[in-house]
């Protein structure tokens, strides 16, 4: 199973088993990594599960649809050009290893 | 607060979203006392959303349902306890169970939520009429509509829509409105979802009330007030719900249309709170007393009580919203729309892309998007920072809420 690295803003950091099939968002509420709310449940309406992604694995993830484009402008913390919706990325093997920073606000 | 000589019990009845927030946030604010959380459920409180959605068309399967995974309970002490509470002893702090177990409390919280409204016409209880609140419920529904030729659903509110929606097939929508969405959408929206549900090739009968449903053991047609009459073998009563409120009335607490509680949500019981679908609350955002059926009031009027049973307490102040997802189309409410005395529509109307902004005596109540969840967090954003525009501010700003937003945020 895939190892995904969720880093809080304060520099602790977690690593848990992804099931691959399952969003990013998803990982993280079944391992109660704190700092995603997902209050829409993973429907892109609420940006709510933001993270920043290592940018050496941009490329790695499947492109931003428009929902998505026009959700992470709406995100509580600044976007950035390594900004991503958790609950639009679902888990690969080769997303092993992938690291996550998530950000100091989400709502 | 707890102490560390005689921890404290907080017992949590009902075990859908908003009593398992409940327990949640009683650990995430550092509770060191005793959580039980009575639901009488099988298996671990999960989300209703997805059941009129990805849940009913295949695509989310039981464990995605899942607020959390089974052993998150273990971890964080919270115990799960299968069953419904059978009544309440307040002279004691003790609740009996239907099981007959009784257990002490310090803080009672009810989270009983609400049930589904029955139709009340003759053949409502034939075999193929059902309705959609459990999970037990939409796994009967996924099961009847393979089976099923001629689908009626009764009702043209969210879950009756969301059903048509997802069912996979044309359906008909009867609704004794004049339009569809009535309780929480304005003219513009309803008429919106109308036109979309018509071209995904559902019929919609509005304005049409339902008599009886007929059928030898087995319903097979629906009788409408006009006299004339559906054929239907798969029918869907979707129509409401009623708060659970027993618990709380045999008590001895104030029941009116839900359990009424304070701005703290307080019953007139010091220990005894309510949340969620089953209470009735100030709402400030109303201007009067309120019971909301959504996810975001079951969640954060949980938070609210966690807060104040840790030595947090706040008057509950939440934005009320709202969403929905049907034919390919996202509704996002926030406000609360209630006597709108002028609406002004933004964005593309013909795209499908628009918001309607209403307002009251010159002021913004409610945002409905459509496809536009930006239009939607920018409202939000304006609600929230008590920057709640009046009609002049927005019509300097285009009635761009984003951009509304940045001018305020900047300025």
């Amino acid at each position: 199973m895939p190892k995904v690295t969720y880093v809080q803003p304060d520099g602790t950091s977690r690593t848990v088993d992804a099931t691959v099939g399952h969003s990013l968002m998803r990982v993280a509420i079944d391992h109660g990594v704190d700092g995603i709310v997902a209050e829409c449940g993973g429907n892109a309406m609420c940006a709510t599960c933001h993270v920043y992604v290592d940018p050496a694995r941009l490329d790695d993830l499947g492109p931003l649809c428009s929902d998505e484009e026009e959700m992470l402008d709406c995100t509580a913390s600044p976007r950035a050009a390594t900004s991503r919706l958790s609950c639009q990325l679902p888990v690969t093997e080769d997303l092993d290893g992938l690291v996550l920073r998530l950000p100091e606000e989400q709502l | 607060m707890t102490t560390g000589s005689s921890p404290e019990t907080v017992l949590v009845a009902g075990g859908g979203q908003s009593g398992f927030q409940a327990a949640a946030s009683l650990r995430d604010k550092g509770f060191t006392g005793r959580v039980v959380l009575v639901g009488d459920e099988p298996g671990v409180p999960y989300q209703r959303p997805p059941l009129s959605k990805a849940y009913l068309k295949g695509t989310a399967g039981e464990e995605q349902l899942r607020l959390r995974p089974e052993d998150f309970f273990a971890e964080k002490g919270i115990e799960l306890v299968p069953g419904r509470v059978a009544s309440v002893d307040r002279a004691a702090s003790r609740v009996v169970l239907e099981s007959g177990e009784e257990l002490a409390y310090d803080h009672l919280v009810l989270a009983t939520g609400a049930r589904n409204r029955v139709l009340p016409v003759p053949g409502a209880d034939l075999d193929g009429v059902l309705m959609l609140r459990t999970r037990e419920d939409a796994d009967r529904l996924r099961a009847s509509l393979e089976a099923a030729s001629n689908v009626v659903v009764i009702g043209g509110g969210f879950i009756g829509l969301e059903f048509a929606s997802h069912a996979g097939r044309p359906v008909t929508v009867v609704e004794a409105q004049d339009r569809l969405l009535a309780r929480v959408a304005s003219p513009e929206v309803s008429a919106f979802f109308k036109e979309l549900h018509e071209k995904a090739g559902h019929t919609v009968l509005l304005g049409t009330g339902v008599t009886a449903l007929h059928g030898d053991g087995h319903v097979s047609s629906v009788e409408l007030a006009d006299g004339s009459w559906l054929p239907a073998d798969l029918v869907v009563v979707a129509v409401g719900v009623v708060p659970e409120t027993t618990l709380a009335s045999d008590a001895g607490l104030t029941v009116t249309n839900g359990v009424v509680v304070d701005e703290h949500l307080r019953t007139e019981d010091p220990k005894i709170f309510a949340i969620g679908d089953c209470a009735n609350f100030p709402c400030v955002h109303a201007g009067a007393a309120t019971r909301l059926e959504s996810v975001q009031n079951a969640v954060d009027q949980a938070r609210c009580v966690a807060a104040a049973i840790t030595g947090d307490a706040a008057p509950y102040d939440s934005l009320p919203w709202f969403w929905t997802d049907q034919t390919g189309a996202k509704l996002q409410i926030v406000g609360i729309l209630a006597n709108a005395d002028q609406t002004v529509v933004t964005g593309d109307r013909a795209e499908g892309r628009f918001s309607v902004l209403s307002f009251r005596d010159g002021v913004l109540i409610a945002v409905e998007s459509v496809n536009r969840p930006p239009d939607h967090i920018a409202a939000r954003r304006l609600f929230t920072a008590e920057l709640r525009p009046s009609y002049a501010d927005l019509e300097a700003s285009s009635f761009d809420l984003k951009a509304h937003v940045k001018s305020r945020s900047a300025a």
